[in-house]
């Protein structure tokens, strides 16, 4: 494949991911309401028809292979094309989050696998595990997932889940989920507009409005992500009094 | 004439042939003046160097007034020095101070062998405009210039395409040593003029086949080689070669013709 069909699978699977990206913060944004609205949405979320939640994975699966696997290649070939360096190396004008794309996305890839294993598979915290087996009701509080229609209903509690994952005796893990999204912040303040550029979508005039988009974006999102860990680590969540803590494993419940 | 002289320390790099080792070689010059150009300066050293009985250090140079292409070098990690829309015949030594260590290297890449001390063999542009940085017109038959419309728009940007002298600049500071900002330069300005129009598809097959073929990098698209680039060409040309490229590819998928 070409130079140039590498640079345009870079930019559409990334534009795929940022995408995925900007509904996965609106969709979390939601631990700032009450919880029916995160129970609710999970539940529905699981329970798309046409198995679409796994046609939705497995294309982004598909796209973060890509994106990688592309990376990977263009890294090396970008190291073969200079086998021998400067002794004395100097920058013009290119930004840091620019010349850190590699290193940005490599740490965002541990970050993926353990944020999937953390709340996704469930394997590392059996607090986190048991929040989310300790089957809550929906109180029935009018949301727009429907959830004033399923008062009673017994789902999984993702509400509290997130926020014992995220609470003061896992200090740590927020921790590295704040660093991971001032990395995701660097990497999409470079990727967002640069994907313009691979496309041939961009000239001047835009490159200019493309890269304050992209900070802007960058930027919200960050906010948006690292607020989550944040505020649960500090148990400040708006209704952080109805999160379930101190749940007992069910055992018959522990293997997914 | 200022009167004030400087006294430099060069670090350059010398390699006898290009299968040679090569290492840096300090040199120290006195009483250079602010007025001389780098390559006079660079010229004074080499008769230093002949009057000690050493050999001269081989760079390239030709028209000495920025417009050939021909002069390299790069300079304390900049090709063609830290200043910019210059080449390193254009820079001045009144960009230095007294006292300064400069270090002087080879434009690297791995299209760009070295073939002694600064001199690299280019021949993979020449390559590259060889595949389709031209147009087809048979000879004795050419149209009057006028008989053609252009925009005063596309005229002028087809020109800022053309300003490229091909001296190689951007591939030398690309850190992926990539040579997209010379090869979508001599693309363009051809593929937005009528006259260039007819072979635009495969033109921009071709050559972005010959610019991977050599063996040069991708494009990060972090714009260092705009900012190196003696004559300014702009990153946008980079695009619109990106656009023209996958408009091409998808015509080829699916007419078969280019």
């Amino acid at each position: 494949m070409t130079s140039l069909g590498k640079k345009y699978i870079m930019a559409v699977t990334g534009l795929i991911l940022v995408g995925f990206v900007i509904g996965h913060m609106l969709g979390n944004l939601q631990m700032f309401l009450h919880p029916d609205w995160m129970n609710a949405y999970a539940y529905k979320l699981q329970n798309l028809p046409y198995g679409l939640l796994w046609i939705v994975r497995l294309g982004l699966l598909a796209a973060v292979v890509a994106h990688i696997v592309t990376a990977v290649l263009l890294v090396l070939e970008n190291k073969r094309a200079r086998p021998q360096g400067y002794s004395v190396n100097a920058t013009l004008q290119a930004s840091f989050a620019s010349k850190t794309m590699r290193y940005t996305g490599l740490i965002l890839i541990a970050f993926i696998v353990f944020h999937i294993l953390h709340f996704t598979v469930r394997a590392t915290h059996a607090d986190v595990t048991a929040a989310y087996y300790a089957l809550t009701p929906i109180a029935g509080v009018a949301t727009m997932h429907g959830s004033a229609d399923m008062a009673g209903k017994l789902v999984p509690d993702v509400f509290s889940m997130v926020a014992v994952g995220f609470s003061a005796q896992f200090w740590y893990v927020s921790v590295f989920y704040i660093i991971a999204m001032a990395l995701l912040f660097l990497h999409l303040s470079h990727g967002i507009s640069s994907m313009f550029q691979s496309l041939g979508l961009r000239n001047k005039t835009w490159r200019l409005r493309l890269d304050r988009a992209a900070l802007i974006i960058a930027i919200a999102l960050f906010i948006g992500f690292a607020s989550i860990p944040a505020v649960s680590l500090l148990g400040l969540l708006p209704y952080q009094e109805m999160v379930n803590t101190g749940v007992t494993v069910p055992t018959a419940l522990t293997q997914p | 004439m200022s009167a004030k002289t400087l006294n430099l320390t060069l670090r350059v790099w010398r390699q006898k042939k290009p299968e040679a080792a090569g290492q840096f070689v300090t040199y120290k010059i006195d009483k250079i003046s602010p007025d001389s150009s780098f390559l006079e300066m660079m010229d004074l050293l080499n008769e230093q160097l002949i009057e000690q009985g050493d050999e001269p250090v081989a760079f390239d140079h030709d028209c000495r007034e920025g417009i050939c292409g021909m002069c390299s070098m790069t300079i304390n990690g900049v090709p063609h020095g830290k200043n910019r829309l210059q080449t390193t015949c254009q820079l001045h030594m009144r960009s230095f101070s007294d006292g300064d260590t400069i270090t002087i290297e080879p434009f690297r890449a791995k299209p760009f062998p070295v073939m002694r001390d600064l001199v690299v063999d280019r021949t993979p542009l020449d390559s590259i405009i060889q595949s389709g940085g031209y147009i087809t017109q048979r000879v004795g038959s050419a149209e009057d210039a006028n008989a053609v419309p252009i925009s005063k728009t596309i005229a002028d940007k087809a020109m800022d395409a053309a300003a490229c002298i091909g001296c190689g600049a951007c591939v030398a500071v690309c850190p992926n040593a990539s040579a997209m900002l010379f090869t979508s330069a001599k693309m363009s300005q051809l593929n937005m003029l009528p006259q260039g129009k007819p072979e635009k598809d495969r033109r921009a097959l071709h050559m972005v086949q010959a610019m991977d073929d050599n063996g040069f990098g991708n494009c990060t698209n972090i714009g260092e080689c705009e900012a190196a680039c003696p004559v300014g060409i702009s990153l946008d040309f980079i695009a619109m070669m990106n656009r023209d490229y996958a408009v091409a590819k998808v015509k080829k998928i699916f007419s078969g013709a280019a």
